[in-house]
């Protein structure tokens, strides 16, 4: 199920550069605070965490994987399965629901060719589109709540995504999504 | 100031009072070192090291600074907390979690004035005797990682971080550390645990204070990222001539980040307590659209207990007296808002008109709470679940009037009964939504609903078990 978008797991020298970067950032006998850091490097390179990742993590912090895992399966904004090319988190929360959110979602499904009603509230499994390009979730309050509705396309943050702007914005990714 | 211009349409408001706020969306500003130092920054820094440390810590107490990430808890008493004795290593953690619905003011200064915050991170480090801070952000905050890693490299190479600063023999590391987004991470303790690499499962207080017993089981300062940067401010201006911005116990500035039904959503800083709540809707943001009649607010992000818009209250004045105030007469302090039954909070006013269906906000909250409850007790796990099952039920018009009386319940079941302060979180905007408005509530509901749905009649068998 897992697209190709993403290279497979593999520590090249500047990630393993990267990740003992970030480990010297907690005390000595304290690495396991370094769980976090290291995860995103992996997220960030690879778009998701599959066991080889979660069983390196913990072999570098001296760690068993479970308690690399158990973290992993804990916050939303870490993922065990390739999402899209194109992440989409929508703000689904009050000020943003007030002005239109759920249906920026819809249209965003619409356009995209997503069906959501497989997903759970957490997320799982992620609703990838049917060409692999796109992906939605729901996200809870993104702390831009005076300019809703908003949303992030992988690290990138919009503001004011009115339904009528949903192809818009997905123009800006991929201006062969147009329909 | 008065040489300050802003970018077109950014403006601030006659009646704000720009303080933390005073760079955001500035004319010629950017986010870089020069663009800080050019301006002053970092002098504030050079002065805190001529003073001794616990005198700092009293020109907070001085400035009567409470804490801007929810709880409103006086910045410098907390500061003082940290047991006299001490041998652990000291930590200060910079709460950028933001994540309080509701509330978008920490995203600003992170974004374009990184430099404010890392100055008021350094003298406070300094005053409580940290040599090391991390700065907790949330993930959903990539590009201001990026912002903030940058400028604590750039604070480094000016010395303003790392070995003997400037000089004063003081050393001090500012590392980033991001989550992965949990609400939950925002509570202070859920932060620690998270930072130390484990599920953010808040710790029990007490004996869990972080003042005495934090990050690595050692003394943790964990202040909002604003309260942070008012230490700057503090330290310039000096703690009395602070406090003489604001109201009595309710000093200084803060920003209010206001959301929903108005003509004129944002942030505006104001001094504390200065402005009412009706000059801030009606006059600062442009009052109602138009047609339209305001209905309630949430005046202190998503857990604060919501206001109608025509209510009055009784209060006691500190003489003792008692005064009547109608909700757009009360100012935006702390303890007035507490006064009035809710809370000053994060800053974070909702507000909602009167095309909102109430069970639709009360539904849409219960969805936020349920999906960030930690899961660590009973009866916040199993309680937002339910809440949220019920306001499903109420919002798509399948409740029979017995169920808002359950969901009041199961709300008061929740409240005082926790780990953490999540618990009164989920279960106070319900208590007071159904008590303002069970009238609205009840008039979705219908007796023919009994035992329609399938959903309704399992959820039953669990609940009367
Ligand atoms: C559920 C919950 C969520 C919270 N979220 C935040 C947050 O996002 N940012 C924040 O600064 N404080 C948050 N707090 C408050 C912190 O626990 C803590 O009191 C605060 O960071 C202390 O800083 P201050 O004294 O400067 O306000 C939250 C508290 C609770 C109970
Ligand atoms: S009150 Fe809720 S969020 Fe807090 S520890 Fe308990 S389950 Fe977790
Ligand atoms: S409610 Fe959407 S950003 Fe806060």
């Amino acid at each position: 199920m897992d697209n190709n978008t993403f290279p497979p797991f593999l520590v090249t020298p500047e990630i393993d550069d990267e990740a003992n970067k970030r480990i010297k950032q907690y005390p000595e006998e304290k690495k396991r605070s370094a769980v976090l850091p290291l995860l995103h490097i992996i997220q960030h390179n690879f778009g998701f965490i599959n066991t080889e990742a979660t069983e390196w993590v913990a072999s570098k912090l001296e760690l068993e994987p479970m308690q690399v895992h158990e973290v992993v399966s804990f916050y939303p904004g870490l993922r065990e399965h390739a999402p899209g090319k194109y992440h989409m988190r929508v703000c689904r929360t009050l000020s943003c629901a007030m002005t239109g959110s759920a249906e920026l979602m819809e249209r965003l499904c619409e356009l995209t060719g997503i069906d959501r009603s497989k997903s759970d509230s957490h997320h799982n499994p992620i609703a990838v589109s049917p060409c692999g390009q796109w992906s939605v979730e729901f996200a809870e309050c993104l702390a831009s709540c005076g300019t809703g509705p908003v949303c992030m396309v992988n690290d990138d943050f919009h503001e004011a995504v009115t339904p009528d702007n949903a192809q818009g914005l997905l123009d800006k990714y991929d201006s062969a999504s147009k329909s | 100031m008065s040489n300050i211009t802003y970018l077109p349409g950014k403006e601030p408001d006659q009646r704000e009072h720009r303080l933390i706020f005073k760079n955001i969306d500035r004319e010629g500003w950017d986010n870089s070192i020069d663009c800080y130092i050019k301006d002053g920054g970092y002098e504030q820094l050079k002065k805190a090291f001529k003073m001794e440390p616990q005198a700092i810590t009293n020109e907070v107490k001085t400035s009567g600074l409470r804490g801007r990430g929810g709880a409103g808890f006086p910045t410098g008493v907390k500061w003082g907390f940290i047991p006299p004795n001490n041998t652990k290593p000291v930590y200060l953690i910079c709460n950028c979690d933001e994540s309080e619905p509701g509330t978008f003011k920490d995203r600003y200064i992170v974004h374009q004035d990184p430099h404010q915050l890392i100055e008021g991170m350094i003298i406070s480090c300094f005053a409580v005797g940290a040599n090391t801070a991390y700065i907790y952000i949330r993930e959903e905050f990539p590009e201001a990682s990026g912002i903030l890693e940058k400028a604590i490299e750039d604070a480094r190479a000016k010395n303003f971080l790392g070995e003997d600063i400037l000089g004063s023999g003081f050393n001090l590391e500012i590392y980033l550390h991001r989550g992965a987004g949990a609400y939950i991470c925002g509570e202070e303790t859920g932060l620690i645990e998270s930072l130390e690499g484990k599920r953010p499962y808040p710790r029990i207080k007490p004996p869990y204070f972080p003042a005495a017993l934090g990050l690595y089981m050692s003394p943790t300062i964990v202040n909002n990222v604003e309260s942070l940067c008012h230490v700057k401010h503090i330290i310039g201006m000096g703690g009395e001539e602070y406090a003489k911005l604001g109201t009595p116990r309710n000093t200084g500035t803060r920003i209010l980040c206001v959301s929903g039904d108005v003509k004129k959503p944002g942030y505006y800083e104001v001094e504390v307590g200065k402005i009412t709540m009706g000059e801030l809707l009606n006059d600062i943001c442009g009052g109602p659209k138009d047609g339209r009649n305001f209905k309630a607010v949430i005046p202190g992000g998503s857990s604060a207990k919501i206001m109608r818009c025509e209510e009055t209250y009784e209060i006691k004045n500190p003489d003792g007296s008692q005064r009547n105030l109608s909700f757009y007469d009360i100012p935006m302090d702390f303890d007035t808002i507490a006064a009035c039954g809710s809370m000053a909070g994060s800053g974070g006013v909702i507000v909602m008109d009167d095309s909102r269906k109430i069970s639709w906000v009360l539904n849409n909250i219960n969805h936020f709470y349920a999906h960030e409850s930690c899961g660590q007790c009973t009866p916040c796990r199993e309680g937002s679940m339910w809440m949220r099952k019920i306001s499903d039920r109420i919002a798509n018009g399948e409740a029979t009037p017995e169920d808002v009386q359950t969901l009041e319940d199961v709300a008061y079941q929740i409240d005082g009964r926790t780990v953490c302060a999540f618990g009164e979180a989920a279960s106070w905007p319900v208590e007071a939504i159904i008590s303002k408005f069970r009238d609205e509530l009840e008039a979705e509901t219908s007796e023919d609903n009994e035992y329609l749905s399938d959903e309704a009649k399992r959820q039953l068998s669990f609940i009367n078990q």
